[in-house]
């Protein structure tokens, strides 16, 4: 039997999406090591970790969203038998940060992942109707076949790249 | 009429050469996907279930609904406008335009925006309007109307739409790859994007508790279009509220594999607008999260015939479509002609019938509404359960209603004592009454097969009906199949442990009169006691031309003629799958519960009834078995029916030749492609060839072409015996016993 977290990484990687497991010690690190620069980046909603210190534009300009190679944004939830990452759509450009770059650089806590779209629609659904309510239920990168053949990088990142922070082992 | 009719076979033969293999290979494909990917899923059948019965109950509330979505809308500080028609929605988009002075336009791709001809009013307005779907993108630049309701340029192939973008953009390195003109479309989009005052979606869902709006996508486009541009209008068929959020759960998972064949499209993106991420202006050189510039959003509901649709009780089902395509890429037809021949002013396939009559008129759905041969394998693709040929039939029925008086109605006099109006169309007729001429030509053959199949008389059935004189006709036996049975003088057993009836359908009375025998045979080898009344037509016939009235008259006669043996304690056997798919089927709607059950709940295809029999302990040793050697060899290929397939019976056939010591490989084409009488339409006959040679080609290959051909419906065998030089056989004709009479 797979655990959740194998399931989650093995689905990971039938829709494309590269997986990298951290510790929140070690987390910075590893970021370092799959970011691609110049990266845009939205603050992380977690208290374990953050992007603060690293080489991403927080709060970048137009420009800076158009020229960067890669953006790093937080996902809310993990779906395991999908291998889909929830992004929530933020005042200060989550959602812009994870759709303009090339590469998307998501970043997940172990403890934010639920087995199936039924469990994660129960946590979606308390969500929006508090009336917070915007998501993006993304599995790997944007693609089309409309030219033809498939092709990844459409009007989205060509490439996704997921970050795993494990829980504290206490 | 009969210029007309070249004019269709024309336009068909033209769509098949220049768009045929395109949408083969794509529809086939995404068809494909989807087996695979339904086959993952765990519970697919209750997730239909599921969807199905929000979407019921949706369509029931759905004047609540439209009121609470208004409601939750506002509160989320959006706008509802529910637009009567098309008129309506695109003068409250242009008026908004207006207001904004908007220059430019992004849309995502909606097939709602395009019933209603939205880009067109934009324009008008002096918009720049641009698709930023590239599959929308390429129509746009070609000036074509979608050819499916997912992927709408699935008619063009990568080469031609290279040379489309190069002729039009006249780029300075010549576009080849689908990497390199993917990198245009982006890049030229982008810069749209970038520019754009308003952004219009469509909404594949929206829910009443949350007003949220579900967009699925693969793109990224729809994301952008929404986040950039300050302004976002929706534009939405009313048919899309669900009432709530957790509705949304079974779509998700059903949607992208009905669809395509993914088991998720890469976004499926949830809005209650106004969303919080602030919109870009790429002119500012600030941070974008420092923007405080004020959302706007606004939702249009699209009536435009759907509240009508809604008290139509024939109609009313198209309203739970969710617009996947599974119909489409699941139909033989469509496989061979895509939405350009299959498809009205806006919806292609299957279910545009429903929906082009509900939005834009009955006889929107003219020109195509034939390409349904009512052979029902969408049925069990369609994740909502819609029951599309039917609702096909239904406007076929009206549409014939509405027929203008004929003039050449005296020709087949005699030939149709049927329920339809006087100017009902002269082919349909003609097949619609199809069991009166069965009866005549039988009684006067065999001169009536020589007549039939000299050249005057070949040209004008092809003249005044339409028939095509390339096709094969039927022949006709002396002595029907109940005379057979009459006439013969074979003890029936005594203390039988089963009784049945075998029902004499058409083909099987006057044509294929050996089946027949060969099953009687085979069920009294079995210990069956067996009868053969002479019991009406099932009807299919006249059903398959939109003669419900006439269809239903049968239905009526049928159940009169099996209600003593049912009573009695009979089963009945069907050997036409066809007309099994009546009873079971159709029957439903024609006859009142009671009659319908009755003979619904005894009535078996004959290998599910030999199945039954071997799996209930009789022994099989009197029948054929492969080791007796009558020329068939033990290796055979078996096409099944179409809709014994879509009433899952198949198995029954392969289970029963397999335990007699057949080695058994049996086709994956959806369809054989003559569906009764479709082959035969002079309009039809090249595209039933081409659907058919799918089939050919598989029976062709190495390892199958030395195996014999067995098919279980008489239009499946029609349709083989002119692609092969093999002759297939009805696959009863390997069990029935040895030595028979
Ligand atoms: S009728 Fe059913 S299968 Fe066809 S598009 Fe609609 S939902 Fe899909």
């Amino acid at each position: 039997m797979q655990t959740q977290l194998e399931m989650f990484e093995t689905n990971l990687g039938s829709v494309r999406t590269a997986v990298t497991r951290t510790s929140p010690a070690a987390f910075q690190e590893t970021l370092a090591d799959v970011v691609d620069e110049p990266a845009i980046g939205a603050p992380l909603p977690f208290e374990e970790v953050s992007l603060e210190g690293l080489d991403i534009v927080l709060e970048p300009t137009p420009d800076q969203l158009r020229e960067a190679a890669c953006g790093v944004t937080a996902a809310a939830l993990g779906v395991a038998d999908y291998g889909t990452v929830v992004l929530e759509s933020t005042p200060d450009g989550t959602e812009l940060a994870g759709l303009f770059p090339d590469r998307h650089v998501i970043v997940v806590r172990e403890r934010d992942l639920v087995d199936d779209m039924a469990a994660a629609f129960e946590r979606l659904g308390e969500r929006f109707r508090t009336g917070d309510g915007d998501a993006v239920l993304a599995t790997g990168p944007s693609a089309t076949a409309d030219m033809g053949e498939l092709v990844y990088g459409v009007h989205g990142p060509r490439e996704t790249h997921a970050v795993i922070v494990e829980d504290d082992a206490e | 009429m009969s210029s007309e009719r070249s004019r269709k076979a024309e336009r068909i033969r033209q769509i098949m050469a220049t768009e045929g293999d395109s949408v083969e290979r794509n529809a086939r494909g995404f068809n494909e996907g989807r087996y695979e990917s339904v086959a993952r899923l765990e519970d697919y059948d209750a997730y239909k279930d599921r969807a199905r019965a929000i979407k019921a109950d949706a369509i029931e509330r759905l004047p609540e609904l439209i009121e609470r979505v208004r409601e939750t809308v506002e509160e989320n500080g959006g706008t509802v406008y529910v637009a009567e028609d098309a008129a309506d929605a695109n003068r409250y988009v242009r008026e908004l335009a207006r207001e904004r002075a908007a220059e430019t336009v992004v849309k995502s791709k909606s097939m709602t925006t395009e019933e209603i001809d939205l880009n067109e009013a934009l324009a008008a307005e002096g918009c720049d309007v641009w698709e930023t779907d590239l599959g929308e993108f390429v129509l746009q630049v070609a000036d074509e109307a979608p050819s499916h309701l997912v992927a709408p340029a699935i008619h063009q192939s990568r080469a031609e739409i290279a040379a489309l973008f190069n002729e039009y953009f006249d780029p300075d390195t010549e576009l080849e790859t689908a990497e390199e003109l993917t990198a245009f479309a982006r890049e030229y989009l982008g810069e749209r994007i970038e520019d754009a005052d308003i952004g219009v979606t469509g909404a594949n869902f929206v829910t009443a508790d949350t007003g949220t709006m579900a967009l699925v996508t693969s793109e990224g486009n729809a994301r952008k279009t929404v986040a950039v541009p300050d302004t976002h209008v929706a534009v939405a068929g009313v048919e899309k509220i669900i009432p709530t959020f957790e509705d949304l759960q079974p779509f998700v998972e059903l949607i992208a594999r009905s669809g395509t064949g993914q088991d998720i499209t890469s976004y499926v993106s949830l809005f209650s607008p106004p969303v919080s991420t602030p919109p870009v202006d790429f002119d500012d050189d600030g941070p974008i999260a420092d923007d405080s510039a004020d959302r706007e959003f606004h939702l249009v509901l699209l009536d435009n015939g759907r509240m009508d649709m809604r008290e139509d009780d024939q109609l009313r089902e198209t309203l739970y479509c969710i617009r996947c395509g599974a119909c489409s890429n699941s139909c033989a037809n469509f496989q061979s002609v895509g939405g350009h021949a299959f498809g009205g002013e806006t919806y292609s396939g299957g279910i545009a019938t429903g929906w082009e009559a509900g939005v834009h008129g009955q006889e929107s759905a003219d020109e195509f509404n034939d390409l349904c041969t009512g052979c029902s394998r969408c049925v069990n693709q369609c994740p909502v359960k819609i029951d599309i040929p039917w609702i096909n039939t239904v406007v076929r029925d009206r549409r014939n209603r509405g027929a203008e008086d004929g003039r050449l109605d005296f020709l087949v006099e005699g030939l149709t004592p049927d329920e339809e109006p006087a100017g009902m169309d002269l082919q349909k007729r003609f097949f619609g009454n199809f069991a009166t001429l069965s009866k005549l030509g039988s009684a006067t053959a065999p001169v009536s097969n020589w007549v039939a199949d000299t050249l005057p008389s070949r040209l004008a059935m092809e003249r005044v009906l339409g028939i095509d004189r390339r096709r094969d006709l039927p022949e006709f036996d002396r002595e029907t199949f109940v005379e057979w049975f009459r006439n013969r003088d074979v003890p029936r057993p005594v203390d039988a442990d089963y009784h049945a009836v075998v029902y004499p359908d058409l083909y099987t009375n006057y044509i294929r009169t050996d089946r027949g025998k060969a099953t009687v045979r085979t069920l009294e080898a079995l210990g069956v006691a067996v009868d053969v009344p002479d019991v009406a037509s099932s009807g299919r016939a006249p059903l398959s031309q939109g003669m419900i009235a006439t269809a239903e008259d049968h239905a009526r006669e049928v159940s009169a003629d099996l209600e003593p043996y049912l009573e009695a304690g009979y089963d009945v056997v069907a050997v036409e799958p066809s007309d099994l798919a009546m009873f079971r089927g159709e029957y439903e709607r024609l006859l009142d519960e009671r009659r319908y059950r009755a003979l619904a709940e005894r009535s078996y295809e004959v290998f599910e009834y030999i199945y039954g029999l071997l799996e209930n302990g009789v022994d099989p040793a009197p029948l054929g078995h492969a080791s007796d050697g009558d020329g068939a060899g033990s290796a055979l290929a078996y096409h099944s029916h179409c809709q014994q397939r879509t009433l899952e019976l198949e198995a029954y056939t392969t289970n029963v030749l397999e335990r007699l010591g057949y080695d058994v490989l049996e086709s994956d084409v959806e369809c054989c492609g003559m569906a009764g009488s479709f082959g035969y339409k002079r309009e039809y006959y090249d595209l039933s060839v081409d659907v058919g040679e799918r089939l050919g080609e598989q029976f062709e290959a190495p390892d199958t072409a030395d195996r014999t051909v067995v098919a279980s419906g008489t239009s499946c065998l029609e349709q083989l015996d002119g692609l092969l030089a093999r002759q297939p056989r009805h696959p009863i004709s390997l069990v029935e016993p040895d030595g028979s009479e």
